[in-house]
């Protein structure tokens, strides 16, 4: 398994300056009750890249992912994919969110929720929910039922189910959240891996604990002063 | 790619239902009670009971149906579940009416199965069965797809219990009138086909309208 080879800093892919940005926000706001949120904001993540968010506790830092995800509307600015104004249909393809609530069923076995979340978002090439669990140290609990693994089982699950989608886009709220050293690092290693293959990933954070060792830019969010 | 999104979820419905299979006979139980009921506010006279049979039926399968609603998306609202259906590659409105079949599909066709078994209880006449069961047949997912917008725009709330059914009873109203009339006309010796038609037409209008409207309002209420 190529993910667990010794991380080697990987060799940056040389870009033409006209390629497009994978992700590019050009003024982007919005505003909740009249009230800033965040924004105006302009930046752009290369594919290869991984942007990190930063920001004290009610900055925006969820809100400006779910905005890029498509699940809020921008108040003002656009949101462009690969050089294109960013649409449901392309963001379908080319985005996988990561948010704070895990979309799985505490019902059913952790092997039965990747097989729904692949039937519904589609599968990698070459990979499998089997392999995908024991990449994420899961191996052996699939046949658990999810109401039996603990906050930190079920942040790896949803990271196994993050590594089988096909988007080249993470856009993960928080994903160091619940998770013990080790699963710090296998986000560190799954990000690095994923930006190998020429993805691009958005990372929210509170605090500058943990940083993917990979070529990371950092996008400071101030909490909106509302104007009296 | 449609097809795959169905069946994987068809088959997620499917095994969260056999997990919970006592959940499952719930509304077919309710529906047992409230015609117990009737029958024994009746008196329990055969004649009196053949008059009002299959409205009470039709009353009894509508409430159920109604208690059922709640849990059509709630679970997905609250695990998240609706996001990533917002996300994927396939129409959220597809989605929705997959999953109001399969909702119909494991809450209201249990109930069309105890039917006759139901129907015995209240005396109804045995010609005006299969009528009964037509109107049933075409009227329950009616209701399924109309209480799939309702209970799509409340979803965003915490507690919607009684408003889901204040929305959705007043929409009701037609499906129930002619439902019910057209077993009254079977009863009369009338043809019951036109209200028959009436009740597939208002199927198939609602089959195409109802999700994209569920899709619209699931957007809202999550926003």
């Amino acid at each position: 398994m190529r993910f667990f080879a010794p991380a080697a800093w990987p060799a940056m892919p040389d870009f033409e300056p006209s390629h497009p940005p994978l992700l590019s926000a050009r003024g982007l706001a919005f505003a909740r009750n009249d009230q800033p949120v965040f924004g105006p904001l302009d930046f752009s993540v290369d594919a290869g890249e991984a942007l990190l968010v930063q920001g004290d506790n009610g900055a925006g830092k969820t809100t400006l992912l779910r905005v890029l995800a498509g699940l809020l509307r921008a108040d003002s600015g656009e949101v462009s994919i690969d050089g294109r104004i960013a649409t449901a249909a392309l963001r379908s393809h080319a985005v996988s969110y990561m948010g704070h609530l895990p979309a799985l069923k505490s019902d059913l076995t952790a092997l039965e929720n990747l097989d729904f979340l692949c039937g519904l978002h589609g599968r990698r090439r070459g990979q499998l929910p089997g392999n995908a669990m024991a990449i994420v140290g899961l191996a052996g609990y699939e046949d658990t039922l999810v109401r039996q693994l603990s906050a930190g089982q079920k942040r790896r699950l949803s990271l196994a189910r993050l590594w089988l989608a096909p988007s080249p886009l993470w856009l993960l709220d928080e994903p160091y959240a619940n998770l013990d050293l080790d699963g710090i690092n296998l986000v560190n290693r799954m990000v690095q891996a994923h930006l190998r293959d020429g993805g691009a990933a958005l990372l929210t954070t509170h605090g500058a604990y943990a940083a993917p060792p990979v070529r990371t830019r950092m996008l400071a969010l101030e909490r909106a002063v509302a104007s009296a | 790619m449609m097809w795959t999104a169905a069946r994987a979820l068809m088959a997620r419905d499917l095994r969260l239902l056999w997990r919970r299979r006592g959940d499952a006979l719930q509304p077919a139980l309710f529906a047992l009670l409230v015609v117990v009921l009737f029958a024994l506010a009746l008196g329990g006279e055969a004649q009196a009971l053949a008059k009002v049979a299959a409205a009470v039926l039709w009353l009894a399968v509508l409430l159920a149906g109604l208690l059922a609603l709640d849990t059509l998306f709630r679970g997905d609202a609250d695990d998240g579940s609706l996001e990533q259906w917002m996300l994927a590659p396939v129409p959220l409105s597809w989605l929705v009416l997959v999953r109001t079949f399969m909702h119909w599909a494991t809450t209201a066709l249990p109930l069309l199965v105890a039917t006759p078994f139901l129907a015995e209880l209240l005396h109804l006449p045995h010609d005006e069965l299969p009528v009964l069961l037509a109107s049933l047949a075409l009227g329950t997912p009616l209701l399924s797809l109309l209480g799939a917008v309702v209970a799509a725009l409340t979803v965003g709330m915490r507690r919607s219990g009684i408003l889901v059914a204040l929305l959705a009873l007043p929409l009701y109203v037609p499906i129930l009138v002619f439902a019910a009339g057209s077993v009254a006309a079977a009863a009369q010796g009338l043809d019951p086909t036109g209200a028959l038609l009436l009740l597939g037409a208002g199927l198939v209008l609602a089959l195409v309208l109802a999700p994209l409207a569920a899709a619209a309002a699931i957007r809202i209420a999550l926003d």
